[in-house]
C-alpha cells in the first residue's frame, strides 16, 4: 500500500521531467498521450489506495489508521530540529488524494482537444504535471515544512500555468498577481510555522496535533504579544497563508484574474489543487486550532462567511462566464473556511467533516464548471456572456452537464452539493445564528447567478452566430460525462463515516435542507424570470441602479484598493525610503566610498612603477645597503 | 705574492665602476658592459679567496669558470634582446623602454 502511494507521487514527477526535458524533440501528440497516461495511472493507482486504505486495513478502535510511509531524514540540523520528508496517510490525505488524481485526469483528457494545436502544447503538459505532483505533495507531507515547500511548488507551477500564453501581457499580468499576492501570503505562513514549531518543538503533523503537545501549547507557556498569546499569533499568520491560497477576502483578487490561463487549467486550479490548499492545510492543523487557539477559529468563521456574501454579490454582475465561476469559487471555498471556523471537537465536530464533504463534492461540480465553459468558449470563441445565448440546441450534451453542475452549486437535492451544503448549513446553525442566515442567504444568491448564467448562455432569443457553434468532441465530452455522473452520485457516500470525527452525527436536517432548498429555488425563480429568453427587465434594473451596479461589476474596487495600497503605501512610504537608503548609504557611502578610496590610493601608488629600470636597480640597491648597515648596527650593539 | 689587499681594490673599484655605469648610462649596451663588470670583480674575489685562503683545494676557481660561462651565455641572450628592442623601438636608450608600465 505505501509503495502504491508512492508510486502516486512518482508517476506525475517523472512525466513532468520526461516531458519537460525533451522539450520539442517530443511531438506534441505523444506529449498528450504519455501526460494523460500518467495522469490516468495516477487515478487509477489513487483508488486501490483508497480502496485499501478504507476497506482492507483493519481499523484501530474504529478509527482509520495513520499510516507514514517512507519517513526520510532530511535536514538534521539538531537532535530537536530536523526537517522529514515522508507520506502521510490519513483518511482526508486519502480521500484528496483521489480527488486531485481524479480532476487531473479529467482535465489531462479534456486538454487534448482543448489545446490541440497550440503552441507550446509540450510544455503545458509539463506544467500539468508538476501541478499535479505539487498538490499531491501537499497532501501528503507528513509534517509542516514538507507542506510548506510543497505549498510553494504550488505557487510556482500556477503562475508558470496561469501565464501559460506568455506574450499576452494580461496573462503575463494575472499570472504575476496570483504569484506576488500568495507568496505576500505565505510570508504570514512561514512566520507562524517558525513561531509554532519553537513553542511545540517540532513540525510533524502526527505529534503536533498530539495531546502531549497540545497541553504543553495550551498552557499559555509561550508567553503572549500584544495581549494575544503567541500560538494565537501563529496560528492567525498560518491562516493568513491558507487564506492567501484559498482566495479569501481581501486576498482573494488574484483568482479572478487567474483565469487567463488555460480553461481546463482553471478547472485544476478552482476544484482540486491550490485553492483547497488553504482549506486542506486548516484541516490537517485543525486539533492545534480547535483545542488552543478558539478565538481565531471564530475569526476564521467570520471572514469565511464575509468572503461568501462578497464573493456570490460580485458574481451576480460579471458578464465574462469564467469570472462569474470564479467568483463562485471563492464563495464556495468560504462556505468550507467558515465551516471549519464553526467547527470544534469539544461537542460539535460536525463543520469539520463538513467542510471536507464540501471540498470533495466541490471538486466535482467545480470542474465541471469549468471544463463545460471550456467546451462553450471553445465553441465560441469568447468569454462573454453577450455572445451567447440559445447554445442548449447547438451543444446539448454541454448543456445535461452544465445544468447537472448548476443544480448541484445551487444545492437541490438529489445533486451533491445539496448534502454538503446542507451539512455546513447544520454545522453552522448549531453554532452561530448569524452566519446560518448570511450563508442562507448566499446559498440563493448562488442560485441566482449560477442560473443567470445559466439561462443567458443555453437560452435566448435565436442567435445568429457567424460560425455555427459545434457540440464538443468527443474526448471533450467524455471528461464532462464522467464529472457529471460524479456530480450527482457523491453525495450519496457516507462521507462522516470516513472521517474519524468523534461527533454524534445527524443526517440530513431536514429543516435546514428544507429552508436551503426554498432558498436555492427562489434564486432560480428568479433568475428564470429575470433572463430566460432574454428580456429586458434586467437592463432595466441596471439602469435604475446604474451607481450601484457599476460599484458591484467592478468588484467593489477591491484591487484599485489593493493598487492604492501597495502603490501608495507600500512603494512610496516603504520602498521608496528603503531604495534611497540602499542607492545612498549602501551603495554612495559604503561600496562607491571604499571604490573610490582604493582607486585614489593606487593612483597616488602607481608613481612608483615608473617603468625605469635604473630608477629601480637604485631603490634596491640602497635598500640592501639600508638593512646591511642596520643589521651590522644592530649586532655592534648587542 | 701580491698581498690580497691589491686584488680586493682592484675587484672593488671595479664592482663599484659596474654599479655606477648601470644607474647612471642610458645605452642598454652600456648597461650591459656594467653588469659585466659586477660580474668579473665577484670571479676575481672568487679566486683570490680561494687562493689565499684555502690553496689546497679549487671550488672557487671552478665557481668563477661556472660564472664566466654564464656571464657570456647572458651577454648572448641580452644582445639579442637589445638587437630586437631596437628592432621595433629604433632605440635602445634606457629611459624610453618603459612600454611594459601602460
Amino acid at each position: 500500500m505505501n509503495g502504491i502511494a508512492l508510486l502516486i507521487l512518482i508517476i506525475p514527477a517523472a512525466v513532468f521531467l520526461f516531458i519537460g526535458l525533451s522539450g520539442r524533440s517530443l511531438k506534441a501528440g505523444y506529449a498528450g498521450k504519455i501526460g494523460t497516461a500518467g495522469a490516468v495511472a495516477g487515478a487509477l493507482f489513487s483508488y486501490i489506495l483508497a480502496y485499501r486504505y478504507f476497506f482492507v486495513l483493519e481499523k484501530i478502535d474504529g478509527i482509520y489508521r495513520k499510516i507514514v510511509a517512507f519517513p526520510v531524514e532530511w535536514l538534521n540540523f539538531t537532535d530537536d530540529l530536523h526537517i522529514d520528508f515522508g507520506i502521510y496517510l490519513t483518511p482526508i490525505s486519502v480521500m484528496m488524494l483521489a480527488v486531485i488524481t481524479t480532476v487531473s485526469c479529467m482535465v489531462h483528457i479534456f486538454s487534448i482537444e482543448y489545446m490541440r494545436g497550440e503552441k507550446g502544447f509540450q510544455r503545458y503538459y509539463a506544467f500539468l504535471s508538476l501541478f499535479s505532483f505539487s498538490m499531491l505533495g501537499l497532501v501528503v507531507a507528513t509534517n509542516i515544512f514538507q507542506m510548506y515547500m510543497f505549498w510553494e511548488l504550488v505557487g510556482v507551477s500556477s503562475y508558470l500555468l496561469i501565464g501559460f500564453y506568455y506574450s499576452k501581457p494580461e496573462a503575463v499580468a494575472a499570472a504575476k498577481k496570483a504569484f506576488i499576492i500568495t507568496r505576500f501570503a505565505d510570508l504570514g505562513f512561514l512566520v507562524g510555522i517558525l513561531i509554532l514549531s519553537y513553542h511545540a518543538r517540532t513540525f510533524d503533523f502526527e505529534t503536533l496535533t498530539s495531546d502531549g503537545v497540545l497541553t504543553t501549547l495550551k498552557s499559555g507557556a509561550a508567553g503572549s504579544f500584544i495581549g494575544i498569546s503567541a500560538i494565537s499569533w501563529a496560528m492567525a499568520l498560518i491562516f493568513i497563508g491558507g487564506a492567501g491560497k484559498s482566495a479569501m477576502f481581501p486576498l482573494h483578487v488574484w483568482l479572478p484574474d487567474a483565469m487567463e490561463g488555460p480553461t481546463p487549467v482553471s478547472a485544476l486550479i478552482h476544484a482540486a489543487t491550490m485553492v483547497v490548499a488553504g482549506v486542506y492545510m486548516l484541516a490537517v492543523l485543525f486539533p492545534v486550532y480547535s483545542v488552543v487557539t478558539p478565538a481565531v477559529l471564530t475569526v476564521i468563521a467570520y471572514i469565511g462567511t464575509f468572503t461568501a456574501l462578497f464573493a456570490a454579490i460580485v458574481a451576480i454582475a460579471q458578464t465574462d462566464i469564467k469570472r462569474v465561476l470564479a467568483f463562485s469559487t471563492i464563495s464556495q471555498i468560504a462556505y468550507m473556511m467558515t465551516a471549519l471556523g464553526v467547527s470544534g471537537f469539544a461537542g460539535n465536530g460536525q463543520g469539520y467533516a463538513a467542510s471536507m464533504f464540501h471540498l470533495f463534492t466541490h471538486a466535482f461540480f467545480k470542474a465541471l464548471l469549468f471544463l463545460c465553459a471550456g467546451a462553450i468558449i471553445h465553441a465560441i470563441h469568447s468569454n462573454e456572456m453577450g455572445k451567447m445565448g440559445n447554445l442548449r440546441k447547438y451543444m446539448p450534451v454541454t448543456h445535461i452537464a452544465f445544468l447537472v453542475a448548476c443544480l448541484s452549486i445551487s444545492g437541490i437535492p438529489p445533486f451533491s452539493g445539496f448534502f454538503s451544503k446542507d451539512e455546513i448549513l447544520t454545522a453552522v446553525f448549531n453554532k452561530d445564528k448569524l452566519l446560518f442566515f448570511t450563508l442562507l442567504f448566499v446559498a440563493g444568491l448562488t442560485a441566482f447567478y449560477m442560473f443567470r448564467l445559466y439561462y443567458r448562455i443555453f437560452t435566448g432569443a435565436k442567435r445568429e452566430y457567424q460560425h455555427i457553434p459545434h457540440e464538443a468532441p468527443k474526448l471533450m465530452l467524455f471528461p464532462l460525462t464522467v464529472l457529471a455522473i460524479l456530480t450527482c452520485v457523491s453525495g450519496f457516500i457516507r462521507f462522516d463515516s470516513f472521517m474519524d470525527v468523534n461527533a454524534a452525527h445527524e443526517h440530513l436536517n431536514i429543516p435546514i435542507a428544507v429552508a436551503g432548498v426554498v432558498f436555492a429555488l427562489a434564486g432560480i425563480i428568479t433568475a428564470r424570470f429575470l433572463y430566460r429568453n432574454g428580456n429586458e427587465i434586467p437592463a432595466k434594473i441596471t439602469g435604475k441602479y446604474a451607481g450601484l451596479y457599476k460599484i458591484v461589476f467592478q468588484k467593489f474596487y477591491i484591487d484599485e484598493l489593493w493598487i492604492f495600497f501597495t502603490k501608495n503605501i507600500v512603494f512610496s512610504l516603504i520602498s521608496k525610503p528603503v531604495a534611497w537608503f540602499d542607492k545612498k548609504i549602501i551603495d554612495g557611502v559604503i561600496i562607491d566610498g571604499f571604490g573610490r578610496m582604493t582607486e585614489k590610493t593606487s593612483r597616488y601608488i602607481r608613481n612608483f612603477q615608473s617603468g625605469q629600470i635604473q630608477f629601480y636597480a637604485f631603490v634596491f640597491l640602497f635598500g640592501t645597503l639600508f638593512i646591511a648597515v642596520w643589521a651590522l648596527l644592530s649586532t655592534v650593539n648587542h | 705574492m701580491i698581498p690580497i689587499e691589491h686584488y680586493l681594490i682592484i675587484s672593488s673599484v671595479m664592482f663599484f665602476a659596474g654599479i655606477y655605469g648601470f644607474l647612471t648610462r642610458k645605452n642598454l649596451l652600456a648597461l650591459l658592459i656594467s653588469v659585466e663588470l659586477i660580474l668579473n670583480s665577484v670571479e676575481i674575489n672568487f679566486s683570490v679567496f680561494n687562493r689565499y685562503l684555502y690553496p689546497e683545494r679549487m671550488e672557487g676557481m671552478f665557481f668563477s669558470l661556472f660564472g664566466i660561462a654564464i656571464s657570456a651565455a647572458e651577454t648572448a641572450i641580452a644582445i639579442a634582446i637589445i638587437i630586437n628592442v631596437y628592432r621595433t623601438m629604433q632605440n635602445i636608450d634606457v629611459r624610453h623602454i618603459d612600454v611594459m608600465k601602460h
